[in-house]
């Protein structure tokens, strides 16, 4: 796994510079009696302000748990994150002053109606009533909630309820704005209207830390991405750089009828092949990853015929943060 | 349904996409800029609280009222028109010419405060802390964890607080002729001592009950520690009276609801006999401290993973 990160981490001073987020082997084990689940296993992160960051992973990844860490809703068992230059876990007041957070899970005050929600979250931030009423006015205007700000919080739909929740955590004018999955289970049309909505946030030159399973999500929307599995980090960069590092090749996919004998891409001669970089075997699978796939895909048919196998499916995928994440893990990306 | 209808701005996709980019980033660029402070958050936070009392008033008072309505009607009106001697035979009182209501009103506002703080600290928590996690939505204003916890004792004292003070009404109204009860309050100062630390200190049990307790296992707390709480919270009786049962004498010092219903007796009824005070001011004040601290910091615990 290649860092691409520029500067080598041990070289730098402990002092907290004036970026967004950094993070210094950031780690999180949670206790049970079942055995220590280590959710996070060191995350550096350093996200200069401005940033659309994403943190990039299936489900289970440590994504949300760093999140919660810094947001200071989680407490880090080992390492250390600044958020707008604040230490999490020294400063949890001074970070929350400074953040906006959407979390996963709906946390709107269902108890309150939609205007109530923005204006005393408006008024816990020490806005008085009147300018509190005035801001949740405009919210709910600019995020197009009119028709319902008389609504109680729980009569919203997913799309209306994700919208009025990115609204509220924007009513103290965030230094960093935090996103756990603000598109999971919308359909695709809100989903798109949500992007529109955190792009303009973007060119605004808020800082945005989101977290997603959707490599199209990521692709769409972030500046740099970070890919995290099983709580560490594989890869970080522009989706360029990111493309770029993992050999980002056509990735051709052949599944046979029975397994793949040992040694048959070996015996086939498919590494001298030009433009193949890496083949693997994988049970009944053979992929072949490279950057001239040109006629691949009939040579792997003939490869099998040739030694009594029969092909099940093949399949062709592009250069993409999916054959990225393939080609860093080793697996098929499981949203 | 409502995700396909797009009002005002935000869905329509190209046309009107430019006019919503400028009004949202106009709210980025012209944003008020805050400065909270503990008191202001604190204050809203009780705001808000009042807000949604406000809102559930008719369900909240019914609630508040119906417990001592009964009791006051079934103890006062019904039992002494029937002329059962359950009154005066229970609480010993009745040859020197004590009304029963008299003895249930100190009894009555003990569990109340019981009912009301509990309810009124417990439930919300149960709910903030399933599974969607709304707390997180308060964990995240601009405050330490444990002055929210604060926050939700004060917010659930109040109720309390309010469940119990509607017992006086209650109680001088509903009661059959002549069986009224005789309150004597010689020193107000001890009585609002008595109710406010009362009052936080079932709102403090409240809170630590909310967060240790499994949500799903709440029904089975109310069954196993609140009705034995009331049952055995000399409610219906003073706790001198339970002289002739020793064991029990001592083992209901254990409730902290006895401490309630005895000061409250102190405050109200002090010609009756009561507990001795300091032990009384003792249990309610270091009651609360206890359990106020139990209950911040497993609170702080539950919030912050």
């Amino acid at each position: 796994m290649t860092a691409m990160t520029a500067q080598p981490r041990a070289a730098r001073p402990p002092e907290p510079r004036a970026a967004a987020i950094r993070t210094e082997d950031l780690r999180k084990t949670y206790k049970s009696s079942r055995g220590d689940v280590e959710a996070v296993r060191g995350i550096d992160l350093d996200i200069p302000q401005g940033e659309f960051f994403g943190l990039l992973g299936p489900n289970g990844a440590g994504k949300s748990t760093t999140i919660g860490m810094l947001t200071t809703l989680v407490y880090p068992t080992g390492g250390r994150a600044w958020v707008a230059g604040h230490d999490v876990t020294r400063e949890p007041v001074a970070v929350k002053r400074r953040i906006g957070v959407v979390t996963q899970n709906n946390t709107l005050d269902m108890q309150l109606t939609v205007a109530e929600n923005l204006e005393f979250r408006s008024r816990f931030f020490g806005l008085s009533k009147g300018v509190a009423a005035t801001r949740a006015a405009q919210l709910i205007d600019a995020f197009g909630l009119g028709d319902r700000k008389n609504a109680m919080a729980d009569q919203l739909s997913g799309g209306q309820a994700r919208r009025l929740m990115i609204a509220r955590s924007l009513v103290h004018q965030p230094d960093v704005l935090f996103l756990d999955e603000p598109t999971a289970g919308l359909d695709p049309q809100t989903r798109v209207n949500l992007w529109d909505i955190l792009k303009v946030l973007h060119a605004q030159g808020q800082t945005i830390l989101l977290t997603t399973h959707y490599m199209e999500e990521a692709e769409a929307l972030c500046d740099r991405i970070a890919v995290v599995d099983h709580g560490k980090i594989l890869a970080e960069g522009s989706l360029d750089e990111l493309l770029a590092d993992a050999g980002a090749e056509t990735v051709v996919t052949v599944r046979y009828e029975e397994p793949v004998p040992d040694g048959l891409a070996e015996r086939a001669g498919l590494a001298g092949r030009p433009g193949i970089t890496k083949v693997e075997a994988d049970g009944d699978q053979l992929r072949v990853f490279s950057g001239d796939p040109e006629g691949l895909l009939g040579e792997l048919v003939e490869i099998g015929a040739a030694n009594g196998l029969h092909i099940r499916d093949a399949a062709q995928a592009k250069p993409s943060l999916e054959t990225a994440f393939l080609a860093l893990t080793g697996r098929e990306y499981r949203e | 349904m409502a995700t396909t209808t797009q009002p005002a701005g935000i869905g329509a996709a190209s046309g009107d996409g430019v006019q919503v980019a400028s009004s949202i980033a106009q709210l980025v660029t012209d944003a008020p800029v805050p400065h909270p402070t503990l008191p202001k958050t604190f204050g809203a936070m009780m705001a808000r609280e009042f807000r949604v009392l406000g809102r559930n008033a008719p369900s909240t008072f019914i609630r508040a009222v119906m417990q001592p309505l009964l009791f006051a009607f079934v103890f006062a009106y019904v039992l002494p028109k029937i002329g059962s001697g359950f009154g005066s035979a229970g609480a010993g009182a009745g040859k020197t010419g004590v009304t029963f209501s008299t003895i249930l009103v100190p009894g009555l506002m003990g569990s109340m405060f019981l009912m009301q703080g509990m309810f009124g600290t417990t439930m919300p928590l149960v709910m903030e802390f399933s599974w969607q996690r709304t707390i997180e939505d308060r964990a995240l204003a601009p405050v330490p964890i444990r002055v929210l916890a604060i926050q939700k004792i004060t917010a659930g004292a109040i109720q309390a607080f309010i469940g119990a003070a509607i017992v006086f009404p209650v109680v001088y109204w509903v009661h059959a002729p002549g069986q009224g009860p005789h309150v004597d309050v010689t020193n107000w100062l001890l009585l609002a001592v008595v109710m406010v630390f009362a009052s936080t200190l079932t709102a403090s049990m409240g809170l630590w009950l909310g967060t240790v307790v499994d949500p799903r296992k709440m029904q089975m707390v109310f069954a196993v520690v609140l009705l034995p709480l009331t049952m055995l919270g000399c409610v219906y009786y003073p706790w001198s009276a339970l002289h002739v049962i020793r064991w029990l004498q001592i083992l209901v010092l254990l409730n902290p609801m006895v401490y309630m219903t005895e000061g409250l007796r102190a405050a109200l009824t002090p010609s009756l006999g009561h507990m001795p005070l300091w032990a009384i001011l003792l249990a309610l004040v270091g009651g609360t401290a206890v359990f106020g601290y139990l209950g911040v910091r497993t609170f702080r615990n539950r919030v912050v993973n």
